[in-house]
């Protein structure tokens, strides 16, 4: 009974990974390069039942209730809330790749059947309760990720940020687990739980370089800086839907993990990583802001905003509070609406042989020639800067509001300074594309469903986007109250 | 009498091993690809000296599990490799800088 118990809970993961595998034989049968649109929808199928599938969860306490396999694997309402941005962000972009692939000669049913493996493991990393549970589903996630960025076989570029992607992921995985094996080894247990208790009278310095070494390999899957060097490169090499892949769903499941292991494992030792959680957000902010004013590849803006929008969302982990937590999950759930709208902004621009363009000179004068695309991707970059009434600025909103609550005005105060500077950039985009002289290459035509899904994230980072503040909030805090129920 | 803290002080001096094989050197991905390794390894003696330390063992498990990970993990990056080589014709480090800035 117990098992049966354990195996209902796991149900999405159950279903990503059986489907996956019968895609796989299907796409085995009926040839890879024949079935790749068929099994694309199908897999974008599968990974709407899942989402429809965790969506009793978002309600779900923490408890024995909802813990499988002893403990190992939770499905509370923080892996609920996690899941279905991942589902979502995962089945939106692998809707807007057939036709890029299709023209970049790559077009193979694999490339679906990976993206399932991935959010498999990210399903597990966010429901994970036990370093090595953490460290499955972050390698399930990894190890597929390595191989989309290499997807592109001939093209030099993509096979270099799958190089790179692929040597810093495997440092950081050993960093990761050189911090797990110290914990190990201090408190005498990997599960979350049981650190806790643990560390509850104090941290040995043992268990702290072992936090340490185990927030550096965190911070290198969330690309915070110091660690955040790869980012840029593999966002630019990746094939353009790998890329929106990249910066949504993954950074989703890597910022729940971070708070699951900061805030349940490591919770009553907060003042111990609260220190290090600020230099890396302040940090993030800064270099992020930094690094994108002289870009010229929209793609490589795009990186450095990611970075910066981390260090964000670091700013909500960095409260140690509920409401922190809270703040991160709802900036989370606009961040990756952004996301996927900039990026398919992106792949909508094309020129009059359906070659890909994504420098900033390509879009200049673009609302005279594409006004729709223009005002699609004007509109994120206006939400990303956090200019109100878009829903942008309502995320930056509560994660101050979180900082300024927990007694942190100056990070606040730094954080409020710093998106000044970002706003810079974001705002040059617009100025590119709305007062230069055309430049006209932007001249083909896109799929249906880019269009729909660009409308579909402008109208949610609108300022219609407030409509559901309510629930949205209201959600995210079930979700964070899970992480504080052991406290 | 050899201790618990022989076992991480070997473990460590691999560990740092490993990580400055990959910072350092300049000549060959294969070598990052040996240097990896040795951090992974240095692990598992971690977990496997807490594992008969501590009587409890999770920590031979998760050896088990990190010696998995790894064979995937090196057949992904050898993988890779191979594509990498047959469009540049080089695995020289100080050719993996084509993107920059």
């Amino acid at each position: 009974m117990d098992l049966m118990h354990s195996l209902r809970l796991v149900a999405p993961e159950e279903l990503l990974s059986l489907s996956g595998l019968a895609l796989l034989l299907a796409s085995a049968w009926l040839g890879s390069a024949r079935a790749a649109r068929v099994i694309t929808w199908l897999s974008v199928a599968v990974l709407a039942a899942c989402t429809v599938l965790v969506l009793p969860g978002l309600s779900n306490p923490a408890g024995a209730d909802v813990q499988a396999f002893g403990g190992l694997y939770s499905a509370d309402a923080f892996a609920a809330f996690a899941k279905v941005l991942i589902y979502i962000a995962a089945a939106a972009t692998l809707a807007v790749a057939p036709p890029f692939l299709e023209k970049a000669g790559a077009a193979r049913a694999e490339y679906p059947i990976l993206v399932l493996f991935a959010a498999m493991g990210m399903g597990i990393m966010v429901s994970a309760q036990n370093l090595l549970t953490l460290y499955i589903g972050l390698e399930l996630n990894s190890l597929a990720a390595y191989v989309l960025a290499a997807f592109l076989k001939t093209d030099e570029r993509s096979a270099e940020a799958g190089l790179k992607y692929f040597v810093l992921g495997a440092l950081a995985s050993g960093i990761l687990l050189f911090g797990m094996s110290l914990t190990y080894g201090f408190t005498g247990t990997t599960s979350y739980a049981g650190i806790a208790a643990a560390l509850q009278g104090g941290i040995a310095k043992g268990a702290l370089f072992g936090l340490t070494f185990v927030l550096a390999g965190l911070a290198f899957k969330i690309s915070a800086v110091p660690f955040h060097m790869w980012t840029p490169d593999v966002y630019e090499g990746a094939p353009t839907p790998v890329t929106a892949f990249f910066a949504s769903a993954p950074k989703v499941a890597a910022l729940g993990l971070t708070m699951r292991v900061a805030l349940e494992a490591f919770g009553t030792q907060a003042a111990a990583w609260q220190q290090i959680v600020i230099f890396a957000a302040i940090a993030s902010i800064v270099v992020g802001a930094l690094g994108a004013i002289g870009q010229t590849n929209l793609k490589r803006l795009l990186a450095y905003s990611s970075i910066n929008n981390v260090g964000f969302i670091l700013i909500g982990l960095a409260a140690a509070t509920p409401a922190g937590a809270s703040a991160m999950l709802v900036y989370l759930a606009i961040y990756v609406a952004m996301t996927v709208g900039g990026f398919v902004a992106v792949l909508m621009l094309k020129d009059g042989e359906g070659n890909q363009l994504e420098m900033l000179g390509d879009v200049a004068g673009l609302s005279r020639t594409r006004p729709l695309i223009a005002a699609g991707l004007a509109m994120v970059m206006f939400s990303l800067a956090g200019i109100p009434p878009l829903f942008g600025f309502w995320g930056k909103f509560v994660v101050f509001q979180a900082a300024v609550e927990a007694g942190m005005v100056p990070l606040a105060a730094l954080g409020i300074a710093a998106s000044v500077i970002g706003a810079f950039y974001y705002l040059k985009v617009v100025k590119v594309m709305y007062f230069d002289d055309p430049a006209g290459k932007v001249t083909g035509q896109s799929d249906m469903v880019h269009a729909v899904l660009l409308l579909a994230s402008a109208l949610f980072i609108s300022p219609v986007g407030y409509l559901l503040t309510k629930c949205l909030g209201q959600f995210a805090e079930t979700a964070a109250a899970v992480l504080f129920a052991g406290a | 009498m050899i201790g618990i803290g022989h076992y991480v002080t070997v473990s460590s001096i691999l560990f740092v091993l490993g990580v400055l094989g990959i910072f350092l050197n300049r000549k060959n991905v294969i070598v990052i690809l040996m240097a990896i390794e040795l951090i992974l390894l240095a692990v598992n003696i971690n977990l496997v000296a807490f594992s008969a330390f501590l009587h409890d063992l999770t920590g031979q498990i998760f050896a088990m599990f990190v010696l998995t990970v790894a064979a995937a993990e090196a057949a992904i990056g050898l993988a890779i490799l191979v594509i990498y080589f047959r469009d540049r014709g080089t695995i020289a480090v100080d050719d993996v800088s084509h993107m920059k800035g």
